[in-house]
């Protein structure tokens, strides 16, 4: 079988008045080996497609194939070879990790130790503590941890960094980058737009139930025509205070400028992508000089995924910096 | 919203018209306490449950305790002769009052219905005394724990001097019956052991089902390859073994305070036990088989335990309703448990006296088990 997770046309319309199109017409190819990120909005249709993929939910139409198998033949096969973690599960308060681990191992044909499981994830010190002691990045991991009790093939891992702290989050990648290193095919969604950046292989983009762009994250990134994000505010000499909004005409001098492949301004704020900000930002400068005005502020920074994003959609990602 | 947003100068003009709205400010009129009163107001009166708690449930209680202890008042006194020589006799005499019900009983039938509470008295003829002596000659076998036994008294009493023309002096012998198996508290045991198989099954399971159900634990149990079969089971097997020290402390408390203890044999009231939790555990995996929210499922649950609590005898025979609610009561789940394990434990009936009520206990168990496994939903989407 050449995909580990094949999907086609899928549909999605959940009963209520209007229905609701959750997912409209979604086609994924995730490799073998290979980390693959559902990157999107609260709404997109991210947690309902895995769902779908994970046999909890069926699908309105479309054709889903995990592991070469359809859920409709082989369900107990799939389940046996695929490891789980959804959002916001809540384990039981009362038992101890090592505990919640055994639950999970006792379903399947054949498991890690408890041990072994735990020490995937860096819990081992903590296999006799009560969940409700733990935190929430260890909770998370200790998610992980019964997901891949089964050594599966493939994962699962729905938002699995929502909600931590950066520290905990840094953790829990370093454990999905461990995994993918052991060739495990991943398949996560995020909102991070920077989790999806640092994990994945190939992100697909989904906004109200479609993917938008599917492609390594460098190249969408480059599909945005340059790397570069310049930021910046300009006014009239004699007044630096009082920012100046630019009119048609100057937005149209930016477009020309070298490099540059977008600009757009939110009132007093002009944006542009380039790929070479040095040049950009003396042309800029020089050409400020010349009309009497003086840039009042200037930023610079890589483009990232959210750019992208934004680029495509006109809407910001939630939960990424500003 | 997230459409407007797509284009940033569409979405400026509308800041800007909220701008120019929100800047035309008013006086408030409305005091804030107004406010806040009628906010508590909307709040109560969108929540069901609570209108049902405060409004419904206590109407519902009134009229299902009030008719219960109707009888105290109008209805007649049930009152039971001994058979003897002066039985028939004596039944007519009393039958004549509109007040009594009168049974021709033997001595067996007469004390299981004593117990049971289906009588109020006892009449014996007594060997002690004649006629002419100060007192009747008979004897009046009584709980005194029970409420109802001195009017029946009165009344028979009442009814021999109209009909005999007897002075008013005449009393009868009084005899208490109060031996372990035939007090209020050897009634009342068996009925706490079902309230606690009714509560067991329905918190125990229902409840820790729906749990699970709002903390995706069944969705991610779903997710492996765990069989479904296996995880009810898992449910039910362990609830039934929280039921046996649970019923062997009632048991042994019961009997240390109160000598209480059961008259029939031990294996089937064990195996009486084990049904009844399991008959409750199918009743909790039903109310439980598609509730999404903690409200519904303590609703749920008080709607099917009210009933059963007043009405099933628990704390009072359920005969003393009118006979028209008697027999919609006797098709509750606890009302056929209670009756045998009465049977079983104060007259120590063996199960195959209770044919009726034991294939009621199976069939809520059959059928409450068959009707939520297929309404079972593992998880709260579709």
């Amino acid at each position: 079988m050449k995909f580990a997770i094949d999907c086609r046309n899928l549909v999605k319309t959940y009963a209520a008045k209007p229905p609701v199109q959750a997912v409209r017409g979604i086609d994924l190819q995730v490799e073998y080996g290979e980390c693959f990120g559902v990157l999107g909005p609260n709404g997109a249709g991210k947690t309902t497609t895995i769902e779908i993929l994970e046999g909890l939910l069926s699908a309105t139409s479309g054709d889903v194939q995990v592991l070469g198998c359809t859920w409709e033949r082989d369900s107990a096969e799939i389940r046996q070879r695929i490891g789980v973690s959804l959002q916001e599960t809540v384990l039981s308060d009362d038992l101890t990790v090592a505990e919640t681990v055994r639950l999970f191992r006792s379903f399947y044909r054949r498991a890690l130790p408890v041990e072994q499981a735990l020490s995937r994830v860096s819990l081992q010190e903590k296999a006799h503590a009560r969940v409700n002691k733990l935190s929430g990045g260890q909770k998370q991991r200790l998610a992980v941890a019964c997901a891949i009790v089964s050594e599966p093939e493939l994962l699962f891992l729905d938002e699995p960094t929502t909600g931590l702290d950066p520290t905990s989050r840094r953790e829990v990648w370093e454990i999905i980058r461990q995994l993918r290193a052991n060739g495990r095919t991943i398949l996560l969604t995020t909102h991070y737009m920077d989790e999806a950046q640092r994990l994945c292989d190939r992100v697909a983009i989904f906004d109200e139930g479609r993917v938008i762009a599917l492609d390594t994250p460098d190249q969408l990134i480059r599909s945005l025509g340059g790397d570069q994000v310049v930021r910046f505010s300009f006014a009239r000499r004699q007044d630096p205070q009082q920012h100046l909004s630019p009119d048609a005409t100057f937005l149209d001098r930016l477009r020309g400028m070298p490099t540059v492949s977008h600009v757009e301004s939110v009132s007093d704020r002009v944006q542009l992508t380039c790929q070479q900000f040095p040049v950009v930002v003396t042309v800029l400068i020089e050409f400020l000089h010349q009309h009497d005005y003086v840039l009042s502020d200037l930023s610079t920074r890589e483009a990232t995924l959210d750019d992208v994003f934004i680029h495509l959609t006109g809407k910001r990602l939630e939960g990424s910096a500003a | 919203m997230e459409k407007s947003s797509r284009n940033p100068s569409a979405n400026r003009a509308s800041s800007e018209t909220e701008l120019l709205v929100t800047s035309v400010t008013e006086p408030v009129k409305s005091w804030p306490i107004g406010v806040l009163v009628r906010t508590r107001l909307i709040e109560f009166s969108r929540r069901p449950a609570a209108v049902f708690w405060t409004y419904v449930f206590p109407l519902v209680m009134m009229f299902i305790l009030g008719s219960a202890f109707r009888s105290q008042g109008e209805s007649p006194s049930q009152v039971g002769i001994l058979l003897g020589s002066q039985a028939e006799v004596l039944k007519q005499k009393l039958q004549s009052s509109p007040d009594l019900v009168v049974a021709v009983v033997d001595l067996e039938d007469g004390l299981r219905r004593l117990r049971a509470g289906r009588l109020a008295v006892l009449i014996r003829e007594s060997a002690r005394t004649n006629r002419g002596t100060e007192t009747f000659p008979f004897e009046l076998i009584y709980d005194p724990q029970r409420i109802g036994a001195r009017t029946a008294e009165l009344l028979v009493q009442r009814q021999l001097r109209i009909s005999e023309g007897v002075p008013e002096s005449y009393q009868f012998h009084r005899v208490p019956y109060s031996e372990p198996g035939g007090r209020y508290i050897d009634f009342l045991v068996p009925g706490l052991i079902g309230m606690v198989l009714l509560g067991g099954g329905l918190w125990g399971v229902g409840y820790a089902i729906v749990d699970m159900r709002i903390r995706k634990l069944l969705k991610r149990f779903l997710a492996t390859p765990m069989r479904k079969s296996d995880f009810l089971l898992g449910i039910v097997f362990s609830r039934m073994m929280f039921v046996i020290p649970q019923i062997a402390v009632i048991m042994l408390a019961s009997y240390l305070g109160f000598s209480v203890t059961n008259h029939g044999s031990w294996f089937e009231f064990a195996l009486l036990v084990l049904l009844g939790g399991l008959q409750f555990a199918g009743v909790g995996l039903l109310i439980a088989s598609r509730a999404k929210t903690m409200e519904t499922m303590s609703g749920l649950i008080n709607l099917a335990m009210l009933p059963m609590w007043t009405l099933s005898g628990i704390f009072f025979s359920y005969e003393n309703f009118p006979e028209l609610i008697q027999w919609p009561i006797r098709l509750l789940p606890l009302t056929p448990l209670l009756d045998t394990l009465r049977g079983v434990m104060l007259d120590g009936n063996s199960l195959t006296q209770h044919p009726i009520e034991l294939a009621l206990i199976l069939s809520w168990t059959v059928g409450t088990f068959g009707l939520a496994l297929w309404l079972f939903r593992w998880t709260d989407g579709q």
